[in-house]
């Protein structure tokens, strides 16, 4: 029997970054917003207090933050002619499970992608020509561009408390910051975080070599803040127990420190903790949703009615919601039709392995997004003329933490691996070996794709979703030149060893931890045939689905994906406010 | 049935903030001394000699028995973790590609089981010894041989069994001793991590040098 809950305005599926500058902009606005959300409620001061947070064990090793695989994983394979098998244990699949999300364990390296990630197909065209794109690369605009979510960001930017420098401020070059980023309407919240002796390193060899290094833009708070919701912030202490933590000194940018402290106070506003969204209910005619249905921790279904239904529950899940739901038509390889799974898409990343000799980089001490970067490779932002590939990486090196457990294993090639040889070993590594690390772009491609396993099940007896993926030729490529750059950079920092590092040159597989920024399967676009969504992230068969998240994204960026998400979850929140509740209908013509 | 008040399982959440401390899989910390444990005596001294080769006593740390490594895997094989209960154990088990990773059916917890049995079976038709009672060269070399997949078991992979071994003595050295391994810090005074320390400020203008800082642990394990 499924119970019924008096009717919302809007419901909100899963309550991580989306959800929460969401149900902030939706609830602001009058509207009577629940959210669903299938972890349970977290409280920074008492589950992140300095003597819980700081074991390695707990947060990071064993991902206790984590939604474990057991309650729900995808099956993956590397070609639709495989047969494709569960992933069992920890893996890309990195899913929040909290009220939070992934924004609450997150590095929060807070970036804007460049103009050209929501234009590469006309911009590649324009700068190269059509042949510049190799054979079933799936390259396509957003039909959003950089200059109209530039308010957003700014927004996101101030919620979250970024520090950083602007590279670029009205249109003029600022000193210290990217050059390479699209025009800034205003200068980051925050001054950039502190530096370290890694990050210095780093800007004064890619000095010398020409490049052009700033600090990463970072939701690691560098001095007291205020935002404007009015919730206080206190300075990062570089703990370094950030990147799989939440934070116990309100000094990460997550939901939890940012959002919620206003949100709960409001009388329209209401969360459901524990409770799992199967899927939502169509009106018979298919053109509109009428709620969710979900499962409370007893097992008991319930049906949440609703005006307006907004998936915001992690890439990978919005694409099996809408899959389960019956929403949009799935994609078919064979036939290159249908939209729902199609243009599903990871990040290549590629760099080098450095070993120091006798330094003390003392990289316990850090913050999740204490980082130097160069984009001189990024994106569009050097000529690809003769390079037989589009996109790049931003080039950094991290100081974000390092704790003994999980970095046993980065010794110097053919280093024992335990007995006395291998403490010897460690201990030196543990000061002296790090990484440069080309977090890069990537295109999907005709073959890979999203879509329901016709055999493994979760919990609820539903599908799992299916994961075919393999580097194409494309990413291959642009691995191989920013592993070459980066060398040349390591090389130039000093290290004795410097070993080039390229997880595109070999097949892919989930339990390579290299990134977890997994994109695209329900993108937005200008063109119903290859997008779920119009560019409002509206859904374009059904329109009082709004879809939010990584999922939207027809391609990935040289950068983590979320200051992108939460801008564009701002820019579709102000659309359904100003557009949408005037004439409840598709805000743009198929 | 309709209504707000019948939703009691999920936790509602309006115009308060509610928190109920630990709801997130809280640790098992395992210092309690009698708490439950998994391991045979058998198969303990097995792990013990085990423990003293993958992390031996030199110079720079006691090794990996006196550390505490066997308390450490006992305790977290008789927890959640020894259970596999994070992980995804539906069936089909179809062996796959070497990308799709391990598709068993067998938990940490079954693996120690059956891979110390195998062990200890090997070496008595191998050697004629039990392995605890063979020299440091000869256990080295048969752990070597697991490592490099060069000893095939009937019942385990013995590739598996040997890293799910390493990771567990590592995560037991290098962890923080609540948990019952790294006894005195020892590891982490060998690399030099201040364990359990949350700030930092001081310290971040003072750049490649030695900090100093002795290491803190979440709790003291005489306590
Ligand atoms: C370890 C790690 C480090 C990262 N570091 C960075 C970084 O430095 N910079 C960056 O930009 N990005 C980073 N990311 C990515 C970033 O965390 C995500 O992009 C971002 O949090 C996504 O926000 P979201 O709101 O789309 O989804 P999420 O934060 O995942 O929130 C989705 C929510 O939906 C809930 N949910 C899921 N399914 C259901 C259901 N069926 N019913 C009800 N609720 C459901 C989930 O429990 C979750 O709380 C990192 C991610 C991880 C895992
Ligand atoms: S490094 Fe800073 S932001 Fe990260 S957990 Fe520690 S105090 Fe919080």
């Amino acid at each position: 029997m499924t119970r019924k809950r008096p009717k919302a305005d809007v419901v909100i599926v899963g309550l991580g970054w989306c959800g929460s500058l969401a149900a902030e902009e939706l609830t602001r606005a009058g509207l009577d917003v629940v959210a669903i959300e299938r972890g349970p409620w977290v409280e920074p001061a008492i589950d992140f207090a300095p003597g819980v947070d700081t074991d390695e064990l707990r947060w990071d090793t064993r991902r206790s933050m984590l939604l474990p695989p057991a309650i729900e994983t995808t099956t993956v394979r590397n070609t639709r002619f495989q047969k494709a098998l569960p992933i069992r244990d920890w893996s890309i699949n990195e899913w929040g499970y909290n009220a939070g999300g992934s924004g609450t364990h997150w590095a929060a390296m807070a970036w804007r992608f460049t103009p050209f990630d929501f234009q590469p197909y006309s911009m590649t065209v324009s700068r190269y020509g059509a042949k510049q794109l190799a054979e079933g690369l799936i390259v396509q605009d957003w039909g959003v561009t950089y200059d109209e979510l530039e308010p957003y960001y700014d927004r996101f930017e101030k919620i979250a408390g970024i520090s950083g420098k602007a590279g670029v401020l009205n249109g003029q070059i600022m000193q210290g910051g990217n050059p390479f980023e699209g025009s800034r309407s205003s200068e980051y919240p925050l001054p950039p975080l502190k530096t370290t002796h890694l990050t210095d390193l780093f800007s004064e060899a890619s000095n010398a070599l020409g490049y052009h290094p700033f600090m990463v833009p970072a939701g690691n708070t560098s001095e007291a803040y205020t935002n404007p919701l009015g919730i206080r912030m206190a300075p990062c202490t570089y703990c370094g127990y950030c990147l799989y933590y939440g934070c116990g000194n309100w000094s990460k940018s997550s939901p939890n420190a940012c959002i919620f402290p206003a949100l709960v106070q409001r009388s329209n506003f209401t969360v459901l903790t524990d409770s799992a969204v199967l899927k939502a209910t169509l009106a018979p005619d298919g053109k509109t949703a009428t709620g969710v249905i979900f499962c409370d921790k007893k097992g008991d279904q319930w049906e949440q009615p609703a005006d307006i239904v907004i998936f915001s529950a992690f890439q990978m899940q919005n694409v099996r919601l809408l899959l389960l739901s019956g929403i949009g038509k799935p994609y078919d390889p064979a036939k290159r039709e249908g939209v729902v799974g199609r243009a599903y898409c990871f990040q290549t990343v590629s760099g080098a392995n450095l070993f120091f000799q006798d330094k003390k980089f003392n990289h316990f001490a850090g913050a999740g997004a204490l980082s130097a970067q160069i984009d001189d490779f990024n994106g569009d932002n050097f000529d690809h003329s003769g390079l037989g590939f589009i996109g790049g990486a931003g080039i950094l090196v991290v100081s974000r933490g390092s704790r003994p457990i999980g970095n046993a294993d980065f010794l110097e090639p053919n280093t024992p691996r335990w007995g006395a040889a291998w403490k010897k070993a460690y201990k030196d590594a543990f000061q002296n070996a790090t990484g440069i690390f080309g977090q890069g772009t990537s295109y999907s491609h005709d073959e890979a794709y999203l879509d329901l396993d016709p055999e493994y099940t979760d919990q609820y007896g539903q599908p799992l979703l299916r994961m075919t993926f393999e580097y194409n030729t494309n990413d291959r490529r642009s691995a191989q030149f920013i592993e070459d750059k980066s060398v040349e950079i390591g090389r130039k920092m000093g290290a004795k060893t410097v070993i080039g590092t390229n997880s595109a040159a070999s097949s892919f597989t989930p339990y390579n931890f290299a990134s977890d920024h997994t994109i695209g399967g329900a993108v937005m676009g200008t063109d119903p045939r290859t997008s779920v969504l119009n560019r409002y992230q509206q859904v374009w068969d059904v329109h009082n689905v709004f879809v939010l998240g990584a999922s939207s994204f027809p391609n990935n960026a040289g950068y983590n994906p979320t200051g992108t998400i939460g801008a564009l979850a701002l820019w579709t929140a102000r659309a359904i406010i100003d557009q949408y509740l005037k004439n409840p209908a598709p805000l743009v013509k198929a | 049935m309709t209504g707000y008040a019948g939703t009691a399982k999920a936790g509602v959440v309006k115009e308060k903030l509610p928190w109920e401390p630990g709801s997130l899989n809280a640790p098992v910390h395992g210092v309690d001394p009698n708490g439950p444990t998994y391991l045979t005596p058998v198969e303990r001294r097995l792990l013990t000699a085990i423990a003293d080769r993958i992390i031996p006593s030199d110079e720079l740390s006691i090794g990996g028995a006196e550390a505490g490594c066997v308390t450490f895997i006992d305790r977290q094989l008789a927890g959640p973790y020894g259970r596999a209960a994070s992980m995804y154990m539906r069936g089909r088990f179809v062996k796959g590609t070497t990308q799709q990773g391990i598709q068993s059916a067998m938990t940490p917890a079954e693996r120690y089981r059956k891979g110390l049995h195998e062990l200890a079976l090997f070496c008595q038709r191998d050697t004629g010894k039990a392995f605890e009672a063979l020299p440091p060269e000869k256990q080295d070399d048969i752990l070597s041989r697991l490592e490099n997949g060069r000893i095939a078991f009937p019942s385990i992979d013995s590739r598996i069994f040997f890293e799910q071994i390493l990771q567990n003595m590592r995560e037991g050295y290098l962890a923080d001793p609540i948990y019952g391994g790294n006894r005195d810090m020892a590891s982490w005074k060998m690399l030099g991590f201040p364990g359990a320390r949350y700030d930092y400020r001081d310290y971040m203008d003072i750049k490649n040098q030695d900090l100093g800082l002795a290491p803190l642990s979440l709790r003291d394990r005489t306590i």
